[in-house]
């Protein structure tokens, strides 16, 4: 275990007869960006909340830290940072008493949390705003500072859940910056999200759909082995219509749209694009291009998912 | 436990003084609320009947029944807003809430008198309201009996029988409340409602605040315990709300003149103990409850209707049936305002108020707990395990 931070084996959790959670079990690597993607609902803050021991597995085991979640909460504790979906900070108290009483809650002594706070204001650019309530912050500073406290104690492990919810996306850069920034001093980065643009950023990502776990690698690895087959991009004025042709052929392996192209997955590149040209044409369709492209992590959500619900619902559960 | 295990309590006190100094609007809620209400309930909820409007209809016209209703006139009990001619004139004025009592003086009164024939003397009283009502109808009576009585001594005398006493004199001397006043009865009643309603309700809503924000999360994250967190909210709770049940204390002896007959620490320890008790239900309801409007109602339901009507507030515990006198054995505030009593009226000590008193810790004691382990589960599951640290 030396090598891995966190370790989950089969880790379920049941609300009732509902499986939020079903026998999920991966390995994250000391230091690395750990990217756990999936829809609303999918499970990933329920999983999040057993690894920080706040909510016990139903079955299943995961150690963080070489800490048992279940049986060493207190050892869990010591070696994490969480920062939970809403950026929990007090809103009725300034930053710098935010970030006062969270060191305080972690048990630091006045010295470490008066170099801390520095720091804390520092990578928050928070500097001249100490005694802004912190309601009065916009979104994206309320969540480098949440992040600040997060890691006020300087734990070995973060765990981010939906750290960049609702920010804009240039706020959303610089937060990934600051996760790089830990990342590189050797902490642990465990980062729930589901913007799939942003995996990018991670070394290693799980897709979770319904509770398990559908895919996993690196987004390169995903992107390069998880489809065989090509995937061309069709560029048409009229992709609805040409969607809903073309999902009706057999030789068509898979269609989705995205922004204003429509990706279709065949067997063959060549042959596809020939079918495709041939079959719009009938109906009057022009065809601009259909060039073959690197699927993108979306595509390869979508493909794990339609192989797993057998072609229904992928839609739905798009991240 | 040691010191050293409660290292975090310092920074969720100081987190809540803050937070509290912020909320105006709460602050301002938990130390004036008490005093208006005091203010309200003292001048409004008043049993004390006086001045009731009387009507007097003497058919008689004699100088005799002029006599009996100067006996009205002169007590500050009735006011007497009119002498009516027929008995036919009461009703409207009745009705109209004019009067609330009315005398019939019946033609001949005089005569019979002398005659030796006892009138009757009609007494009507608007029973609307039963409780003034029946104040009303006692003091009329009470009237006319002493009335009488003078009356037959007078007769007595002038028969002859000079050295003449009533066989029994009643001496009635009402202790601790010598004038029977209202206030006396409610002050200690209300300290008890105000502090239960109000400690309960600001307290349920921290608990639920950090819940609704997300913060409770990033607490049990923490190095916080359940015990930690739960003191730390309750020592601020406790001492602004020891500060309005001061308020309340002075404003009960400057408006009302109740002043405290027994001891102070005495009194101070049994303030304590319910406050306590009322923040661990506050803190419970909060850990139970997911939003503040559903924590809101809880303690509302669980503070404002046992204390106003099962402590013994407004109500006596022993004119109750039975089976509701054995619910009010679960009201706290029960204990509280029977100790209360006792050593603001009546100077009791230790010696006669303990029983309360161990009630009241109990009560603290089980709150409290309750609420701390309640605190330490997650979203109502299972209890975690702790591990030495």
């Amino acid at each position: 275990m030396a090598d891995n931070a966190i370790e989950v084996k089969a880790l379920t959790k049941k609300f009732g007869g509902f499986t939020a959670v079903d026998a999920v079990s991966f390995e994250v690597g000391r230091g690395r960006i750990f990217g756990f993607l999936g829809a609303n609902g999918a499970g990933k803050s329920t999983t999040i909340r057993m690894l920080c021991g706040l909510l016990d597995p139903t079955s299943g085991t995961a150690t963080v830290g070489g800490f048992d979640v279940r049986s060493e909460v207190e050892g869990v504790k010591r070696t994490i940072g969480y920062m939970s979906q809403k950026f929990s900070l007090y809103e009725d108290l300034t930053v710098v008493e935010n970030i006062r009483f969270f060191g305080g809650a972690y048990g630091l002594a006045k010295r470490t949390v008066d170099s801390r706070l520095a720091w804390v204001l520092g990578m928050a650019g928070l500097k001249g705003r100490e005694k802004s309530l912190t309601r009065t912050l916009s979104v994206g500073w309320k969540q480098r500072l949440a992040l600040g406290c997060a890691v006020l104690h300087e734990p070995r492990i973060v765990f981010l859940d939906e750290p960049t919810g609702g920010v804009d996306p240039a706020s959303r850069r610089r937060f990934w910056e600051l996760i790089n920034d830990l990342s590189e001093r050797g902490i642990t980065v465990f980062v729930t999200t589901h913007y799939l643009d942003e995996a990018e950023y991670c070394n290693d990502i799980r897709l979770i759909h319904a509770g398990r776990i559908v895919a996993g690698g690196s987004p390169q690895e995903l992107k390069t082995k998880v489809i065989g087959n090509p995937i061309l991009e069709v560029l048409s004025d009229r992709i609805v219509d040409a969607m809903e042709i073309l999902q009706k052929e057999p030789w068509v392996l898979e269609t989705s749209i995205f922004g204003t192209s429509l990706h279709v997955s065949v067997a063959d590149e060549e042959d596809g694009r020939r079918l495709i040209r041939e079959r719009l044409a009938r109906e009057g369709i022009a065809l601009l291009r259909a060039d073959r492209i690197m699927p993108s992590l979306e595509d390869v959500f979508i493909h794990k998912i339609e192989e797993q619900s057998g072609g229904a619902g992928a839609e739905e559960a798009r991240p | 436990m040691s010191l050293l295990a409660l290292r975090c309590l310092r920074p969720v006190i100081k987190k809540e003084f803050r937070q509290i100094s912020r909320d105006a609007r709460s602050l301002m809620f938990m130390i004036s609320l008490p005093a208006f209400m005091l203010l309200m309930f003292g001048y409004a909820l008043n049993f004390d009947v006086k001045h009731i409007p009387l009507a007097v209809v003497d058919e008689d016209g004699s100088r005799t029944s002029r006599d009996l209703v100067d006996k009205f006139r002169t007590t500050e009990y009735f006011d007497l807003k009119a002498v009516l001619p027929k008995r036919a004139a009461i009703d409207p004025l009745m009705a109209r809430e004019d009067i609330r009592a009315a005398l019939v003086i019946p033609a001949r009164f005089a005569d019979d008198l002398l005659a030796g024939r006892s009138p009757s003397v009609q007494v009507i009283v608007d029973g609307s309201n039963a409780m003034s009502g029946t104040t009303a109808a006692g003091y009329v009576g009470a009237i006319l009996q002493s009335y009488s009585q003078a009356i037959t001594l007078e007769g007595l005398a002038r028969r002859g029988f000079t050295d003449v006493s009533l066989p029994l004199a009643p001496e009635v001397r009402v202790w601790y409340n010598p004038e029977l006043r209202s206030a006396k009865f409610l002050v200690p009643g209300l300290m008890a409602f105000i502090l239960m309603v109000i400690v309960t309700v600001s307290t349920a809503f921290s608990i639920v605040r950090e819940k609704e924000r997300g913060t409770m999360d990033q607490i049990r994250v923490s190095s916080i315990r359940p015990l930690e967190l739960v003191l730390g909210k309750m020592v601020p709770y406790v001492a602004i709300s020891l500060g309005s049940a001061h308020l309340v204390l002075l404003l009960g002896q400057v408006l009302f003149g109740v002043g405290i007959k027994g001891s102070y620490p005495l009194l101070l320890l049994a303030m304590l103990l319910f406050l306590t008790g009322a923040l661990g239900q506050g803190l419970l309801i909060s850990a139970v409850t997911r939003t503040q409007q559903v924590a809101f109602l809880f303690a509302i339901l669980t503070t404002m209707l046992p204390t106003f009507i099962l402590s013994g507030f407004v109500f006596p515990i022993r004119n109750m049936p039975a089976a509701v006198q054995a619910v009010t054995y679960l009201v706290p505030a029960r204990y509280f305002l029977a100790s209360l009593r006792a050593i603001i009226l009546k100077g009791a000590g230790i010696g006669a108020v303990w029983p309360q008193l161990l009630f009241l810790t109990g009560f603290a004691v089980l709150s409290l707990g309750v609420s701390a382990a309640r605190l330490g589960r997650g979203d109502g599951e299972r209890p975690r395990r702790r591990t030495g640290a």
